[in-house]
């Protein structure tokens, strides 16, 4: 997809992404961040703008499985790399175990946080270095939420990671 | 009155949810339209004084820009204040974009860039050069207040202080107990974490489709057409999914008129989204400076209540808002004066933020109050208890309901109130001093006009419309369980259409009135839609319920039957089939009613109690554990309840110990407009918060008895803290934000003094 024909005089790079498992080959003008492209020519606005500066957490998406601001990175930076947003974790018929979590635990109030708190929960699942509540509230900090949900959040969390602890458990049992 | 059934009073899920968790809830900047334009706002860097020259040449030949707006060139609109004021304006002139070359404020938008995408118009802004005559600035409410003045045009009658009564001064002269001490509060910024955006959608014969980010999109839409002369029909505003307002979204704010200007100039799709740092250009809550006085006798009950209250204002605009009545009514008191006055600075007009008055002012009484508890040396509780009042002293009428009693008894069983040691300093944990501190809470219990539409289709599903929003509310999830309540379905079958400007009308989400008025609205629809039932019903041959009223009549089951003997009656669908008809449709209506108001006030109430611990030698302050109990009338849905009681106590913990909008005033200028250096509670500043409800039956508040949670979360929460502060360390400070700092300097010269 070419997506430089808005200012086109200027130089664009070739980058391609794979976005939710879908292959985009892209022609990009080197300023465009991750999010903006996202949000932007892409249309999926599940990746939310909530300060652009890396302090929100807001605009959180998977790189590869790691969890990042993705208004901190330029998409062109990116080639060859598997993202992963909101989108892609689940739709509304077949949730990912967290939506459902984040959704029984009133987890969100206006929403507009919830799909990088998301992201941000996965990812802190995946990197395993939270074992107790003080833990996922430490490594959560990077996610504002401005409703005040952070209680739920925290037990939305908390529910998936022992969940997964007992998956474990059982398969390592048998 | 709305009694608990199979969907009302239960835990559900929000409706909105699996849209909200899985990124398809669609916000106000994230809408498309063919060719859309986007721009983006150049704000100034002065906080008073005048553009002499702004160049935007080279802004203009920048690549992918198509136009740039400036004073110089900008579109006519309305000239009569009028045509600007919007339905939650206040007294003054409202702010009107690139009108002239005058700065109000530091952030005032001074330029729009459009172009063809995102980062062509921010960065050609970037390249325009602007020469400012700055005058000089005035920004410092404490260097200032001695222009203080009462505010000659009342926002709303309510709002004025009520005269005083009894010898105020006489009272506290002579009384046994006195504490007078002054409390400030710096400005806070609500934040909300969805950007101000607007998407204008230009249709092909020129109509509008607007999505705007707005706590009512009948305020957006009628207020862009008064001031561009735009025909009401033509014009049609959303607002499906607000990403959080607290406030900040009753009035428009600039990005609607920017976007709705271009649009109509260029005759394309535009869309205008605003950066982080222009938030804190907008509305907030303004510093404030409050003076208190209480007296007591030996037993501490109050005799002399004295409450100044002065906060900052705008240049251009009187915002005012309730921060002493409180004081008036909350205990008491037979002798009472209370004050209110505004100053003017060179800043953007202030506006309503959570609980807007309740939170600045009952912080100071609250707080005044655990300063009083130790004066005369009584339990903080216990001081409470002895000045309760079941009556509205200022305005000398009966409380529809007041279970303030069961907060204090309830919050302080589950907190363990019981075990404190009155003494400060004397409870520790390790390094950290314990400190336990309470407060009351209070807000107003409103009750809104507003409509609401109700359709019962012929194979039993219901659809609910209202103009209504869902800024975080849980609006969607509350109006969909009394629809589904009226027909005795479960939550599914019923679906809510709300946040648009052509449903009925319904005023802005605020002030906490929401759940009570389009609740109330959707309950009166509901049983039109039953009486109409019952009218075909009764057209049918041999009707069993030919001699039923419409009070005896409901629906269960998919029938409309007796209430007393649900063997008698008729399937809705066979009414239908007889009255030839597929569906019924009904618009239902709620005012307040001047008979209860004559007679009666009503209010939410809270009991908070707040645990901090407070390292002894860094002096860093955290709030362990907090316990509010909350009497607000009827619970609707205690999930969505508990959250926005939740949410409330959150901003009150930022209002205690973060949130502070930081200025150097030699220029004017806010020096954290962004929220890393602007601080609001993270994950890790929010530990423990337990909710409880106590349930009131109150059939006047509004008629679903239904009182709202918007604000009361919030109100007492900065008090409870400060007086825990107080409790744990022995220092009572009395000027929020309680950051370390204040802490330390208190020690430091407490300790100073000792030597």
């Amino acid at each position: 997809m070419d997506l430089s024909s808005q200012t086109s005089s200027l130089p664009t790079c070739s980058v391609s992404l794979s976005i939710n498992g879908q292959k985009h080959d892209l022609e990009l003008h080197p300023w465009v961040s991750l999010l903006d492209l996202l949000r932007g020519p892409l249309e999926l606005t599940g990746t939310k703008k909530g300060c652009d500066h890396g302090q929100c957490g807001a605009c959180t998406v998977l790189v590869d499985g790691q969890r990042v601001n993705s208004c901190l990175k330029l998409a062109v930076s990116l080639d060859g790399s598997e993202i992963t947003t909101i989108e892609g974790l689940g739709s509304p018929e077949n949730m990912h175990p967290m939506q459902k979590a984040f959704l029984e635990h009133d987890a969100y109030q206006c929403g507009y946080c919830t799909p990088g708190q998301i992201c941000s929960a996965v990812g802190l699942v995946g990197e395993g270095h939270a074992h107790n509540r003080a833990e996922i509230r430490e490594l959560m900090s990077g996610n504002l939420c401005r409703c005040g949900a952070y209680t739920n959040i925290a037990d939305a969390i908390e529910e998936v990671m022992g969940a997964e602890a007992a998956k474990s458990n059982k398969e390592a049992a048998e | 009155m709305l009694n608990s059934s199979k969907v009302v009073g239960l835990p559900l899920s929000r409706i909105d949810g699996p849209l909200k968790v899985t990124g398809r809830a669609k916000y106000a900047a994230e809408h498309f339209g063919p060719g859309m334009l986007q721009g983006y706002v150049l704000f100034s860097t002065i906080a008073t004084g005048r553009i002499a020259e702004i160049d935007t040449s080279e802004a203009e030949r920048f690549p992918g820009v198509v136009k740039v707006y400036t004073h110089e060139n900008r579109p006519p609109a309305a000239k009569k204040d009028e045509q600007w004021k919007d339905e939650v304006a206040v007294p003054g002139h409202p702010f009107r974009p690139l009108e002239n070359d005058r700065v109000l404020y530091d952030g005032q938008p001074i330029a729009l860039v459009v172009a063809d995408s995102f980062e062509a118009a921010r960065d050609a802004t970037s390249i325009i050069r602007v020469r400012y005559e700055a005058g000089e600035p005035h920004t410092d409410l404490k260097r200032e207040q001695d222009n203080s003045y009462v505010p000659p045009v009342p926002r709303d009658k309510q709002m004025a202080p009520p005269p005083p009564r009894g010898n105020p001064e006489g009272a506290f002269a002579q009384a046994p107990h006195q504490i007078s001490a002054t409390y400030s509060l710096e400005g806070e910024y609500h934040n909300p974490m969805e950007l101000f955006g607007t998407t204008v959608i230009f249709g092909q014969d020129g109509e509008l489709t607007i999505y705007d980010k707005s706590q009512g999109s009948q305020n957006s839409h009628d207020t862009v057409c008064k001031i561009f002369g735009l025909d009401p029909e033509k014009v049609v505003a959303h607002n499906e999914f607000v990403g959080g307002a607290f406030g900040s979204g009753l009035r428009p704010k600039y990005q609607l008129f920017f976007a709705v200007m271009a649009s109509l100039d260029m005759k394309r799709s535009v869309k205008v989204e605003m950066s982080r740092r222009e938030m804190f250009y907008l509305t907030w809550r303004p510093t404030s400076i409050q003076n208190l006085s209480l007296a007591a006798d030996a037993e501490g009950r109050l005799q002399s209540v004295m409450h100044h209250a002065m906060h900052a204002t705008s240049q251009y605009e009187d915002y005012q808002e309730n921060v002493a009545n409180w004081s008036g009514l909350l205990y008491k008191c037979d002798n009472v004066k209370i004050t209110y006055e505004i100053t003017k600075l060179d800043v953007s007009t202030p506006g309503d933020m959570r609980a807007p008055g309740a939170a600045t002012g009952v912080t100071a009484l609250e707080t005044a109050m655990d300063e009083l508890a130790y004066e005369v040396g009584l339990d903080p509780v216990e001081l409470r208890i002895r000045n309760f009042i079941h009556r509205d002293q200022n305005q000398d009428k009966e409380i529809t309901s007041k279970a303030l009693h069961a907060c204090y008894r309830e919050g302080a069983a589950r907190f363990g109130w019981s075990e404190r040691v009155m003494q400060p300093r004397s409870m520790r944990d390790g390094n950290d001093l314990v400190g336990w501190g309470m407060a009351t809470g209070v807000w107003e219990a409103q009750l809104s006009p507003a409509e609401a539409r109700v359709r019962l289709s012929s194979d039993g599903k219901v659809v609910v419309s209202a103009a209504a929003s869902d800024i975080g509310t849980g609006t969607y999830t509350i109006l969909g369980q009394i629809g589904a309540d009226a027909f005795d379905l479960p939550l599914h079958a019923v679906s809510v259409k709300i946040g648009q400007s052509t449903l009925p009308k319904t005023a802005v989400q605020g002030g906490s009135w929401t759940a009570a008025s389009s609740g109330s609205a959707v309950q009166v629809a509901s049983r039109m839609v039953i009486a109409t039932l019952l009218r075909h019903a009764q057209k049918m041959e041999n009707s069993p319920l030919a001699k039923a009223t419409e009070e005896q009549v409901e629906v269960a089951d998919g029938r409309l039957v007796l209430e007393a003997n649900h063997q008698v009656g008729v399937a809705i669908s066979d009414i239908m089939d007889a009255a030839g008809v597929t569906f019924i449709e009904e618009n239902g209506k709620v005012e307040p009613d001047p008979s209860i108001q004559k007679k009666f006030s009503a209010y939410t109430h809270s009991g908070v109690f707040v645990e901090v611990k407070v390292d002894e030698e860094l002096c860093r302050p955290r709030v362990t554990r907090v316990v509010i109990a909350v009497a607000a009338g009827k619970i609707l849905n205690p999930k969505t309840a508990r959250s926005q009681i939740l949410g409330g106590v959150v901003m009150g913990l930022g209002m205690a110990l973060y949130e502070e909008g930081l200025a150097d005033h030699r220029i004017g200028r806010i020096m954290n407009p962004n929220i890393a250096e602007y601080h609001v509670p993270a994950h890790a500043d929010v530990e423990d918060i337990e909710v409880i409800f106590i349930e009131e039956d109150d059939d006047k508040a509004s008629p679903i008895g239904v009182k709202g949670l918007g604000e009361i979360g919030i109100v007492g929460v900065a008090a409870a803290v400060s007086n825990a502060i107080f409790h744990a360390t022995g220092s009572r400070i009395r000027s929020f934000p309680i950051t370390l700092d204040k802490i330390l300097a208190d020690n430091l010269l407490e300790s100073e003094t000792v030597q």
